[in-house]
């Protein structure tokens, strides 16, 4: 070990012996955090609010009896507590998130400023129209901007997320059927799909019939041909599949499902891939959600919000759902009576209250006027280069099932290089936390053994993916070489070691209790 | 373009590592005939941060930013204010740039809040579990109604006139599919009998209170009746607030609590994004719909959070799921149970009494007015009033003189409760307000 000439070790020697217990239980920066209910007192508050009496004259006998039970906190302990929890998160802010199907790229800022712009933000949804021109401006504007990009004619801006999205998508695709007098129960999804996909399908009141995947990742076309029939409403793909790979006979597969009198529904998860290049109107789609946190990158919040508007087609536009948004002489006008519907226009229904994720509008418009269409073609093209690189570095030490084509925006993997090593890909995962990245998605697409599915987005310069690649392989060897310990212990650099999931479902505990009532309970 | 960090020479190298010309090489399997040249798209190039903001900030000026004028609009949504700590800390980068908490050993920041907000979220409700949070307030209620006809296997599902329409219109959409829903007529201010549409086929009665007219109900009488049938009492709450005053739904009887979050933690937002808050019985647990975050262990033995109980999910259970819901609204969720914490018990309780007095005071002043009547008879801060013209011209009059009165009930209901205009006030509006709608109010129906 080398000393200073205070005769300071400088740098880590013996005093890495074995963990030093602290006193405080805290270790550095890393502190631990009880939870919001373990702090506090009664009567203590972070907000001033002077304290006026109400009568209960206009209350009807409803006034509440019994206290809450919300601790109570000053400003300063609430800051510290979120604080502390917030440095127990991995963010994309702090490193390399490449969760294949996820998109996790760059959140700029200048689009959460956007949002907070009053003229977005402190207007109500059902203030007068004429005083939310502004408002109703950006959604006409986001509104040509995905049209455009989709080559689609029309575009539902009110469902609320990407399995929200589908669900308004199927619903138009349900409305359609019915409007043309036909039972048409059955949908056809492939096995590879996300699985909200058979979910909306059930729950927009579809049967879900599956269609095997090919060996080589890609959808049997055969197969679907030969499920097609009179008695199938639509197919539902995603395009790039989650695979990673594009489905090549898309065009083929539309021609067949709408000869079959069915509609053709793309999931959109993946349209990072193929934005500003390809227009998916042009590809004979119906029906397409579009996760304006994914491509379009609002922030994920740690699972939400999303936004996730659904171009239609020709065949599909008539039924979207209210409001509608139109533009006339006076300006834009939300539609949301269907006394006053234009010619043609037959509603589905209603997705939700009020017109959409606006927030999400603001921060997805910003993005593409930053990046214009030029930029969004190259951010797609960045994103399939940048996977295919990661590919390319790793397909000779980890397995690549369908690695001898290039792939689109993600590269997926299976567990084969790790046989016979008695490392899985839970184990591989949790060994790159200790190496400071975020894993790739596990176990998806089910079509593979062990999946492990990478999506580094355009975000990561050269020099952070030749890091990632350096690591990875380095993992890999470690693993062939048999040191075991190292995944099976992992993650150890982290605020939690492996939690114990199991234990969570079998005897589940959903919320605080007061340490009283919890033994009253028990 | 400043956020793509490859350069030209990058591109070039990263190209041959992988042994092709160029980028076109790995888009060959996309059909030719599908790429589009780049001067296709009738869209303008990349712009830099200078011009982006101006023109989005010139486009926000063209709306009336509800701080800029007397501000009186609910309806299922309400202007609060919200703590200038809340919004700074939702922006923290680990919250807010994080992904769906799926590895729980670098993700226990958003599932020790997720857990604190279910455990905020079931303590106000008066019920024993909460979810992690759903997209809003109405899909929570569609989401409740089809957990409704799971729990009894019974598929028909009763909706009270005072249901905020576009709720009741969402829960149709989504509920007509598996069963009937009947929608009883609204009844401003008073509470309608509704125990005579509920049958042995029933499988629940949706009651909102306060109602979208303002009106503070008893739902005991309703759950007496419903579970005299085997039907599910579900109460909407779409001014979360009032729960700081008033009683619970959970201790009225209701068997599925689903609220609109959006007033505590949240901006207005032109409508979103907002949070739906869904919390029920223990025993119903297992047929909850949305995300759940549990306590446990890890290996060491020290406590933690995991998300649990996925087997109802989509992701596992794919067409059989409970839900086809992904996301949740976690930053939301996030904004919600940092204000929530910054209240506390008695900042919430003094924020409702706050809330009750400027409404009852507001209410006071305007049926003075000749020719308003006060429709809403028991309210908590919101309310109904009869005017002698209809409410939507008065309210577009109002407008133009810097006055928000309110949302007109005709704008929920078309071509009914023409007169009806609907009257919030939070602790945002000042006595200078209030004063202001009272003369404007007083001069357009003069």
């Amino acid at each position: 070990m080398s000393m200073n000439n205070q005769g300071r070790p400088t740098r880590a020697g013996e005093a890495s012996g074995p963990e030093l217990g602290t006193i405080s239980g805290d270790r550095g920066l890393d502190h631990e955090e009880p939870l919001i209910f373990e702090l506090g007192r009664p009567g203590h508050s972070g907000v001033d609010i002077s304290d006026v009496q109400v009568s209960d004259a206009r209350l009807g006998g409803f006034k509440r009896r019994a206290p809450i039970g919300l601790p109570g906190l000053s400003e300063p302990e609430v800051v510290r507590h979120y604080v502390r929890l917030s440095r127990m998160n991995y963010a994309i802010d702090s490193g390399l998130y490449p969760l294949g199907s996820c998109t996790m790229k760059h959140n700029p800022r200048l689009n959460e400023a956007m949002a907070r712009l009053p003229g977005f933000a402190d207007v109500h949804p059902l203030q007068p129209q004429k005083t939310v021109q502004g408002a109703l401006t950006l959604i006409g504007e986001l509104m040509r901007w995905l049209t455009t990009l989709t080559g689609m004619p029309a575009v539902a801006m009110s469902p609320k997320a990407g399995a929200h999205g589908e669900l308004c998508g199927m619903l138009a695709i349900r409305a359609a059927i019915a409007a043309k007098g036909e039972r048409r129960p059955r949908v056809l999804v492939p096995e590879s799909a996300h699985g909200t996909n058979p979910a909306t399908a059930a729950f927009a009141g579809f049967t879900v019939d599956e269609i095997p995947a090919k060996g080589d990742g890609h959808v049997d076309v055969a197969a679907l041909k030969a499920k097609l029939g009179s008695d199938v409403g639509a197919v539902m793909l995603t395009n790039p599949n989650t695979c990673g790979l594009f489905e090549k006979p898309i065009r083929e597969i539309a021609d067949a499902v709408h000869a079959a009198g069915a509609y053709f529904y793309c999931d959109g998860a993946n349209f990072n891939a193929i934005a500003g290049r390809v227009r998916p109107g042009d590809l004979g789609v119906d029906a397409m959600h579009i996760n304006l946190h994914k491509t379009f990158s609002t922030p994920h919040g740690g699972g939400g919000p999303g936004a996730g508007p659904v171009v239609l087609s020709e065949r599909l536009a008539p039924f979207a759902p209210l409001p509608l948004l139109v533009h006339d002489a006076e300006g834009f006008r939300l539609i949301e009576d269907r006394a006053e519907l234009p010619e043609g226009a037959r509603p589905f229904g209603r997705m939700s209250a009020f017109h959409g994720q606006m927030g999400m509008f603001v921060r997805a418009l910003a993005y593409m006027l930053s990046h214009g269409a030029d930029g969004i073609r190259q951010a797609s093209e960045d994103a399939v280069l940048s996977a295919n690189y990661i590919l390319a570095s790793l397909k000779d030490v980890m397995s690549a099932p369908f690695g001898d084509g290039p792939c689109m925006h993600e590269a997926l993997f299976d567990d084969s290089f790790l046989e016979g090593t008695g490392v899985t890909t839970l184990d591989f995962a949790k060994a790159m936390i200790d190496e400071g990245y975020h894993p790739m998605t596990m176990y998806f697409p089910l079509v593979v053994h062990g999946a492990m599915l990478i999506e580094p987005t355009e975000s990561e310069s050269k020099e952070s993916l030749d890091r990632f690649i350096h690591v990875l392989r380095g993992l890999a060897a470690e693993a062939k070489a048999g040191d075991v310990e190292r995944f099976q212990g992992a993650p150890r650099f982290t605020p939690r070691r492996r939690l114990d999931e199991t234990a969570a479902a079998r005897k589940p505990v959903l919320r605080w209790k007061q340490p009283e009532l919890k033994r009253a309970a028990e | 373009m400043r956020y793509l960090p490859l350069t030209q020479a990058d591109r070039a190298a990263m190209l041959s590592r992988i042994g092709v010309d160029g980028v076109d090489a790995l888009f060959r399997d996309v059909p030719k005939e599908a790429v589009v040249g780049r001067a296709r798209f009738d869209l303008p190039d990349a712009q830099g941060e200078i011009e982006v903001s101006r023109l989005l900030s010139r486009m926000a000026a063209k709306s009336v930013a509800a701080g800029n004028v007397a501000f009186f609009c609910g309806a299922g949504a309400y202007r609060h204010h919200v703590p200038a700590a809340v919004d700074h800390l939702i922006q923290r980068s680990e919250f807010l740039t994080s992904y769906t908490p799926y590895q729980p050993e670098i993700a226990q920041g958003t599932l020790q809040y997720l857990f604190e907000f279910q455990t905020q979220v079931a303590l106000l409700t008066g019920m024993e579990v909460a979810n992690a949070s759903l997209y809003d307030g109405s899909t929570a209620t569609a989401e409740a109604v089809l957990m409704a006809r799971r729990v009894t296997r019974k598929s028909k599902a009763v909706l009270s006139g005072g249901l905020h329409r576009h709720y009741a219109e969402t829960v149709e959409t989504m509920a007509e599919i598996g069963g009937e829903v009947v929608r009883a007529t609204a009844t401003p201010g008073k509470a309608e009998d509704l125990a005579t549409l509920i049958d042995d086929n029933t499988a629940c009665v949706v009651v909102q209170s306060p109602d979208v007219f303002g009106l503070v109900r008893d739902m005991k009488p309703i759950a007496a009746a419903a579970q005299a049938k085997g039907a599910l009492l579900i109460v909407v709450v779409t001014e979360v607030v009032s729960l700081g005053l008033l009683e619970s739904p959970g201790a009225m009887g209701a068997d599925i609590v689903v609220a609109e979050g959006q007033s505590i933690g949240n901006g207005l937002n032109f409508g979103g994004p907002y949070v739906g808050l869904f919390a029920t019985r223990e025993k119903y647990l297992r047929q909850m719909p949305g995300r759940l975050v549990g306590e446990t262990a890890d290996t060491v033995g020290r406590r933690g959070y995991v998300l649990t109980l996925s087997t109802r999910e989509q992701h596992i259970r794919r067409e059989k799921a409970t839900s086809n819901i992904c996301t949740n609204s976690g930053l939301c969720a996030l904004a919600f149970t940092i204000h929530l914490s910054l209240l506390g018990e008695e900042g919430l309780a003094r924020l409702a009494r706050a809330n009750h007095a400027r409404a009852s005071g507001l209410a006071d002043r305007l049926s003075r007015i000749g020719g308003v009547t006060l429709v809403t008879p028991t309210f908590f801060n919101e309310f109904a009033l009869r005017l002698p013209k209809p409410a939507a011209q008065v309210v577009d009059a109002l407008a133009d003189r810097n006055v928000m009165a309110g949302v007109p009930a005709s704008r929920l209901f078309p071509r009914e409760h023409e007169n009806l205009l609907i009257v919030a006030a939070t602790e945002t509006n000042t006595d200078e307000d209030c004063a202001a709608l009272e003369v404007a109010l007083t001069e357009v129906l003069a």
